[in-house]
C-alpha cells in the first residue's frame, strides 16, 4: 500500500488544495480495500462514458456465456487453456472510431441572466424564485430552437406541450436511428414523434458532416447530452446539477437497461434486417424498469460511483450466509448467486475468473426493486448482463427468503435448464439460513437501517459518500436533518454531483477539492484507493474539514469489516 | 394412514396465453385461493407447484405461468417443450387475445410431439357486459383442437377449480394409456415416500435436452 500513500502525498497541484495542508492528511491504511475483490474494479467515471462495452481493459476480467458454454464443451476432452481468447472473438464488432467533437452552440441570448463563471456556487445559491425565472426563460429558449411550435397541439398531445411537461427537472428519450420514438422519461413517446425528429435531424446532420458526433448543446441552463450507439439515440436533457459526463454516463446505464432486456446480439440484428423496427415491441413491459432505473439514479448514489452498498453486517453473520450459498450452491454453470436486501448488496458468491461489475448489479437491483411479480412465486427469467456478457443471456433464478419479501436470492446460470436444480440449491439455503439465524439478522440489520452520521462523531459533518476503489462499494450515512426532506436531498445529490463533477472532470482531474459554498462546505478527496466526498456545516475551515476526514476514515477502518465485504467467495 | 395402493404422479403444466389476460390470476386463484387486484406482470415465467389426490393417484401439477409480454415470447417453447398439459388462456373481452390462442394452438401442434392436454379458458367470464367473445364460438373452437373449455373468473372463483381438476383427471387417463406421456413418477427425496418407490416406473424422457448452450443464450425473436 506504500504507493497509495504517496499517492495521497503527492500535492495536486490546484488552486483549491494549497500545498500546506495537504500534509495534514493521512492514508496509513485505506478503509474498505481489499485485495480479494469481488467485483469488477472499474476506475468508473472517466473508462465508462466513451468507452464501448468491448473495453479491452474490462474483457481481461470478465467472463463471456460462449466463453462459459465452450469450457463445457471442452471439459470432455480435459483440455483447459486461457478462455479469454474466446472471449475477445465473441465480441468483436464496434471498432468505432470516437473522433467525436463537442459541440457547444452556447445558447447566450438577451435572456440569459447568470452564468457565474470562475468559482462557482450556483447550486447551492439557487434560491427558488430565481429558479422560477430560469424555468420561465428556458422555456423560451426552448422556443428559440424550432421545436415546440413544430408540435401540433391536439388534445391528446396535451400533456407533452403543458408547461408542466416542459419545466421537468431531466428528461430522458431514447430514439432509433430513423427517428423513431422508443421511450420518454416523460409523457407518452408516441406524442412526441415530432421533437424526436427533431433530435434525429440534429444528430444525423452533425454526422453526416466529416463523422462527427453530436455529443451536447448548451441552452441557457439547459444541457442537452446525445450518445449514439448500436442505432440508438440517447438524449438526456436535465436542468439539475448533473455535468454532461454524468448525463452520458445516466444515459449508459439507459443502453445498458436495453442490452439487458434484448441483448446486443438481437439489438443489432433486428436494426439489420429492419431499420425501420418499432423497438417499443420487443420492449414493452419493460419501461417500469426504464423508469424505475432513472428514479434510482436520483436517490442512490451508488450509480454515480459505480460501486455498490453493502448492508452492514457482523462480519461472521456474513461469512455464514455466503459459506451457506457456497456449500449449497455449488452447481454446475452457475456464475454468480448474491442476495440483495433493500438494493444492498447481502453476500455475492462468485464462479472463480469471474467477476461482476457494478454497472450490472445496478441492472440485478432494478430488475428486483422494479418487479413485483418476484414477490408471488420462484422465478425463472433471462436477464443479460452488458459487461458480463452483452451477447447473450443468463438464467436467473429470483426468489424471496423471508415472507416479508426482503431478502432476495438470484441464482444467475448459463444452463437454460438449472431451473429445478437451482429452486433445490434454494430450498436448501433458505433452511439453513434460519436455521443459522441469519435471515434474521438480515431483517434486524434493515430494520435498524444504515448508521447515523452520528455513529462516527465529527462535529460538523453532516454527510458523506466514501467509495473504496479496490472492492467497488460505497458506504454513506443516512439522510438526516437538514437532508431529511426530498427537496433538501435533491439539494444533496447536486452538491454530490458538483464535486463529483470537479474532481474528475476529464481536462483537470483533482485529488483534493475544497469548497466553500453558501449552505454547506464541501470537501472530496480521490487517492487510488478511495473516493470521499464529504459535506460539512458552512462556517467549517480547511483546517477542521481536513481533520475531520482523518477521523473519518479511521472510524470507516474500525468499522470495515461491517460496512463492506471484504473477502470474496467463489465457487 | 397413507394408502398403500396410491401411485403417484408428477405433471407439467404450463400456462399460456396473451398479456393481461390473467394467466397469473387464475393460477394464484387455484394455488393459493386469493385474488389480488393488483397483479404485478410476470417476468420470465412463475413456477407453482399444486398436489391434489384423484382416483388412485396422488397428483403433483407442476405449474409454469409464463409471462405474456412479447420479450419473453421467445421462451416458450422451453416451457411447453416438456409440458403435459397447456391451459390457453383468453380474455373475454377481448377478441384479439382470443385470436392469439389460435397462434399459440398452432406452435404447440408444431414444436409439441409427445402427448399434450389442451384446456381453453376464457377468463374474466365477470365481465359480462363487456364481452367479445361468445361462449359459443370458444366452445366449437376448443371442439376442433380437441380441448376441454372452461369460462373462469378468477375474481368471483368459478370454473378454475373444475378446469385444473378435469385436466387432471386427463393427465392420468394419458398417463394410464401413452406409455410415453413423458410424465413422471414423483421422485422426492424430501419426503420419505417408501411406498411409492415400489410403483415408480422409470419412463424414457423423450425431451432430453437437445439444442446447444449458445443457441439457448440468444432470444429468437
Amino acid at each position: 500500500m506504500a504507493s497509495e500513500i504517496k499517492e495521497a502525498d503527492h500535492r495536486a497541484s490546484t488552486s483549491d488544495s494549497e500545498a500546506g495542508n495537504v500534509d495534514l492528511l493521512e492514508t496509513n491504511d485505506i478503509p474498505g480495500n481489499s485485495d480479494n475483490t469481488l467485483l469488477v474494479v472499474s476506475d468508473s467515471y472517466a473508462d465508462l462514458n466513451y468507452v464501448d462495452i468491448n473495453d479491452s481493459d474490462i474483457k481481461s476480467h470478465r467472463g463471456t456465456i460462449n466463453a462459459l458454454v465452450k469450457k463445457k464443451a471442452k471439459r470432455g476432452n480435459s483440455v483447459t487453456t486461457a478462455d479469454d481468447g474466446i472471449a475477445a472473438d465473441a465480441n468483436e464488432n464496434n471498432g468505432r472510431d470516437d473522433e467525436d467533437v463537442s459541440e457547444h452552440i452556447d445558447n447566450t441570448s438577451g435572456n440569459n441572466v447568470e452564468n457565474d463563471s470562475s468559482e462557482v456556487s450556483v447550486d447551492d445559491s439557487q434560491d427558488d424564485c430565481l429558479e422560477q425565472n430560469l424555468a420561465d426563460l428556458s422555456l423560451q429558449e426552448t422556443e428559440d430552437i424550432p421545436v415546440s411550435h413544430l408540435i401540433r397541439s391536439t388534445s391528446d398531445s396535451d400533456y407533452v406541450n403543458s408547461l408542466e411537461w416542459k419545466q421537468q427537472r431531466k428528461h430522458i428519450f431514447i430514439l432509433s436511428d430513423s427517428g423513431k420514438p422508443i421511450y420518454s422519461r416523460h409523457g407518452s413517446e408516441d406524442k412526441l414523434v415530432t421533437i424526436m425528429g427533431v433530435m434525429q435531424a440534429l444528430v444525423s446532420f452533425v454526422q453526416d458532416s466529416e463523422k462527427d458526433n453530436l455529443r451536447s448543446i448548451v441552452a441557457g441552463d439547459h444541457k442537452f447530452v446525445f450518445m449514439t450507439r448500436d442505432h440508438l439515440t440517447f438524449v438526456g436533457i436535465s436542468r439539475g446539477g448533473e455535468s454532461t459526463q454524468q448525463l452520458l454516463l445516466q444515459l449508459t446505464y439507459m443502453y445498458n437497461q436495453v442490452i439487458s432486456v434484448l441483448t446486443h446480439t438481437t439489438l443489432t440484428r433486428i436494426f439489420k434486417q429492419h431499420r425501420n423496427y418499432d423497438l417499443r415491441r420487443p420492449l414493452s413491459g419493460a419501461e417500469k424498469f426504464f423508469d424505475n432505473l432513472l428514479n434510482l439514479m436520483d436517490v442512490e448514489p451508488g450509480l454515480l460511483l459505480t460501486s455498490v452498498r453493502c448492508l452492514p453486517l457482523d462480519s461472521s453473520v456474513r461469512e455464514v450466509i455466503s459459506q451457506t450459498i457456497l456449500q449449497h450452491a455449488k452447481v454446475k454453470d452457475l456464475v454468480f448467486a448474491l442476495i440483495i436486501a433493500q438494493n444492498q448488496l447481502v453476500a455475492l458468491v462468485r464462479m472463480k475468473r469471474y467477476h461482476l461489475h457494478p454497472m450490472d448489479l445496478h441492472l440485478i437491483i432494478n430488475l428486483i426493486n422494479a418487479s413485483e411479480s418476484f414477490k408471488t412465486a420462484e422465478s425463472w427469467t433471462p436477464i443479460c448482463l452488458p459487461k458480463f456478457d452483452a451477447g447473450g443471456f443468463l438464467q436467473a433464478h429470483v426468489s424471496y427468503l423471508d415472507e416479508e419479501c426482503q431478502s432476495c436470492l438470484l441464482l444467475l446460470s448459463v444452463d437454460i435448464e438449472a431451473f429445478y436444480i437451482l429452486s433445490e440449491c434454494k430450498s436448501r439455503i433458505k433452511e439453513r439460513l434460519i436455521r443459522y439465524n441469519a435471515l434474521e439478522a438480515i431483517n434486524a440489520s434493515l430494520k435498524k437501517r444504515s448508521y447515523s452520521i452520528q455513529a462516527c462523531s465529527i462535529t460538523d459533518l453532516r454527510h458523506f459518500l466514501y467509495k473504496a476503489r479496490s472492492t467497488a462499494q460505497y458506504t454513506s450515512p443516512e439522510f438526516e436533518t437538514p437532508y431529511h426532506t426530498k427537496e433538501e436531498q435533491e439539494r444533496l445529490f447536486s452538491l454530490y454531483y458538483y464535486l463529483h463533477d470537479r474532481i474528475h472532470t476529464s481536462g483537470r482531474p483533482l485529488k483534493i477539492l475544497f469548497h466553500v459554498g453558501q449552505y454547506e462546505t464541501l470537501l472530496g478527496w480521490v487517492t487510488q484507493g478511495f473516493e470521499l466526498y464529504a459535506v460539512f456545516g458552512p462556517l467549517v475551515t480547511k483546517m477542521t474539514a481536513i481533520h475531520a476526514v482523518n477521523k473519518l476514515l479511521r472510524w470507516i477502518k474500525r468499522e470495515e469489516d461491517r460496512l463492506f465485504i471484504l473477502s470474496s467467495a467463489t465457487f | 394412514m397413507i394408502d398403500l395402493n396410491m401411485k403417484s404422479l408428477e405433471a407439467k403444466v404450463v400456462v399460456l396465453g396473451s398479456q393481461g389476460v390473467g394467466k397469473t390470476s387464475v393460477v394464484i386463484r387455484y394455488v393459493g385461493g386469493m385474488f389480488s387486484k393488483a397483479v404485478s406482470p410476470t417476468i420470465g415465467a412463475s413456477f407453482f407447484t399444486y398436489k391434489l389426490t384423484l382416483e388412485q393417484y396422488r397428483v403433483k401439477l407442476q405449474v409454469w405461468d409464463t409471462a405474456g409480454q412479447e420479450r419473453f415470447r421467445s421462451m416458450a417453447p422451453m416451457y411447453y417443450r416438456k409440458a403435459n398439459a397447456a391451459m390457453l388462456v383468453y380474455d373475454i373481452t377481448s377478441l384479439e387475445s382470443f385470436y392469439d390462442i389460435k397462434d399459440w394452438v398452432k406452435e404447440l401442434k408444431k414444436n409439441v410431439d409427445t402427448p399434450i392436454v389442451l384446456c381453453l379458458l376464457g377468463n374474466k367470464s365477470d365481465l359480462e357486459s363487456g364481452r367479445k367473445v361468445s361462449k359459443e364460438d370458444a366452445m366449437e373452437y376448443a371442439a376442433s383442437i380437441d380441448a376441454l373449455f372452461y369460462e373462469t373468473s378468477a375474481l368471483k372463483n368459478t370454473g378454475i377449480e373444475d378446469a385444473f381438476l378435469q385436466v387432471s383427471k386427463q393427465l392420468i387417463h394419458l398417463y394410464e394409456t401413452v406409455p410415453n406421456s413423458g410424465m413422471g413418477a414423483v421422485v422426492n427425496q424430501h419426503e420419505p415416500d417408501m411406498f411409492s418407490t415400489e410403483h415408480s416406473l422409470k419412463l424414457p424422457y423423450k425431451d432430453e435436452p437437445t439444442q446447444p448452450q449458445a443457441q439457448s443464450s440468444s432470444c429468437q425473436c
